[in-house]
């Protein structure tokens, strides 16, 4: 927390230089390691919108959207009916280049920030982000009450995975604000795209990117590499060490 | 206390991870299964993705199947001549079973046929041992006495060509019985993602006559070798196997089936195919409630292996 105070403070000494309205923003850390003991974690970002200095004393108030993608990747979503007394998978839609994870953070409810073309032209809202379905032979995005859609988006809920927070982003100063990012333990490994958005009077103010890394290290790097990389030499060491393990065992438990 | 699982790329709690491998451990060394068909379904419902889950069981099967053969074959109990046989079918079958696999994937609904075979094959093997078992104690209970296989006895598909003896079993077969039934287990072993140590102990104690210790040891044995190559093979073409999800398991496992095995030599052999009749029957029962039953959520999110 004192390194985020700090960084808040240099923040703060930054904006004091004059130039135009701007965003800057700052992550608590870019780089999430991914360590044995790992559990999650969570992301602190701060953000300040620099005045006007020719107008410092009518900045609008602002409403912030933060959306935080996690590497894409494709799902399928299923849909069970009841057949001959069993329930059994029936239809299905393919989701292609859906993000891994998603947190969608604001200041309130995105409905009260701009009007429904807006949001959904940003993507500034847990149900405007863009999910291309695969529909035939084409690619599109369907209506937001599309039942695989909703369901889509309820499963990655309840993995902890996407997460909606309409009051997930704080102004502790009337332009200086903080979001935390959660990440759960499941967190996919990837370059993870952080944007901020913010909205004055329900029209695009600022956009912001930052990116954040979530990456594997030490121990569970080395397994993980050795498994990509070396498969027959990491299969083959697997084997070994699990008929270690058994002989170890009937060693140590033997009784005659 | 959690660890971080590289592969399965998900935090798990340790403890649960060695009590969840010592339970298994037991259950594979007292009646001489695998415990695949137990463990995969567990780790599953913990979060790790099924690929994973059927993959690393196996480094925890090789484990304890190579601790307890060990055991069995200290005892002498182990039946080398007649496991070279079975695994020569065995083998063929894993390769016919693995193929089938992927055409079945192709027209989709695997998942309902892997339910549909567990159903059949498990309530069936299960309700012929539990009726079986019984009929064996209420027989002892009446005091009578078994009936004793005569030579001439022997069914027809025991009698036909290629013939072997096959000491430690005191049985003298054809070959082709015995090698048919490896290749079963491989093929359905591969098609289910089990080891088949559940399926290959009745099958010898019912259809080659193999005596009960006999079969436990033997069976035990198939399993180390066609577990040691799914890892291997898991590990080269999917890149699968977590170490760490391994090693975790398979040190609970082997402190299980130590005691399994001893719990399942000072038995009664009809107790002991009474039992694993009772659990084999009992999975049968769960996938199939599980398959009648409606789920929670009709909808179900999957990652699209095909589009990686």
């Amino acid at each position: 927390m004192r390194r985020a105070a700090a960084l808040l403070l240099t923040l703060l000494a930054l904006s004091g230089a004059a130039r135009a309205e701007s965003l800057i923003l700052s992550l608590s850390k870019q780089r999430i390691t991914i360590t044995s003991s790992f559990t999650g974690d969570s992301i602190v970002l701060f953000g300040v919108i620099e005045p006007d200095t020719a107008a410092a004393d009518t900045v609008k108030p602002h409403d912030v959207v933060v959306t935080v993608r996690g590497p894409n990747e494709s799902f399928v979503t299923w849909r069970k009916e009841r057949r001959f007394g069993l329930w059994i998978n029936v239809d299905s839609r393919s989701f292609l280049a859906a993000p891994s994870y998603l947190a969608v953070l604001s200041n309130r409810p995105p409905v009260q920030i701009a009007d429904a073309d807006t949001l959904r032209q940003e993507q500034a809202g847990f149900a405007n982000n863009r999910l291309l379905q695969r529909i035939g032979s084409d690619y599109a995005d369907v209506v937001a009450a599309d039942p695989f859609r909703q369901a889509f988006l309820r499963v990655k809920q309840a993995q902890g995975l996407y997460v909606e927070n309409t009051a997930g982003v704080d102004f502790i100063a009337p332009h200086v604000f903080r979001a935390v990012i959660p990440v759960p333990g499941t967190a996919p490994v990837g370059t993870y795209e952080v944007v901020v958005k913010s909205f004055v009077d329900g029209a695009l103010a600022h956009r912001g990117v930052l990116s954040l890394d979530v990456a594997k290290v030490d121990f569970e790097q080395a397994v993980a590499t050795a498994a990509e990389y070396h498969p027959w030499l990491y299969g083959i060491a697997t084997m070994l060490g699990a008929l270690a393990v058994g002989f170890i065992a009937n060693l140590v438990f033997r009784k005659d | 206390m959690t660890i971080y699982l590289p592969i399965a790329e998900l935090p798990v709690n340790i403890f649960t991870l060695l009590a969840l491998g010592i339970a298994v451990g037991f259950i594979s060394g007292m009646f001489g299964v695998g415990g695949g068909f137990l463990m995969t379904p567990l780790l599953i419902f913990l979060g790790v993705p099924p690929a994973v889950a059927v993959a690393s069981v196996s480094t925890h099967m090789a484990a304890s199947s190579f601790s307890g053969t060990l055991t069995y074959l200290r005892r002498g109990l182990v039946d080398v001549h007649l496991a070279l046989v079975l695994l020569a079918g065995g083998l063929t079958g894993t390769l016919g079973g693995v193929l089938t696999f992927m055409v079945l994937r192709r027209y989709g609904q695997l998942d309902l046929v892997i339910a549909i075979t567990y159903i059949a094959l498990l309530g069936t093997i299960g309700t012929l041992m539990v009726v079986e078992s019984l009929r064996a104690l209420l027989r002892e209970w009446r005091g009578e006495q078994a009936a004793v296989a005569r030579p001439g006895a022997h069914p027809l598909f025991l009698r036909l060509p290629f013939k072997m003896r096959f000491r430690q079993s005191h049985i003298y077969v054809s070959a082709i019985p015995v090698v048919a039934i490896g290749f079963s287990i491989g093929f359905l072993g591969a098609l289910m993602g089990i080891g088949g140590g559940f399926l290959l102990v009745p099958a010898l104690i019912y259809l080659l006559r193999v005596p009960t210790l006999t079969s436990v040891a033997t069976a035990l044995m198939l399993t180390l070798v066609t577990m040691a190559a799914a890892i291997v093979m898991h590990a080269v073409l999917n890149q699968t196997v977590d170490a760490v999800l391994g090693l975790v398991l398979m040190v609970g496992g082997t402190i299980g089936a130590q005691f399994g095995s001893r719990a399942g030599q000072s038995m009664k052999a009809e107790n002991l195919r009474l039992l694993l009749g009772l659990l084999v029957l009992a999975v049968g029962i769960r996938v199939a409630v599980d398959q009648a039953t409606k789920p929670a959520d009709l909808y179900a999110v999957t990652i699209d292996e095909s589009a990686r």
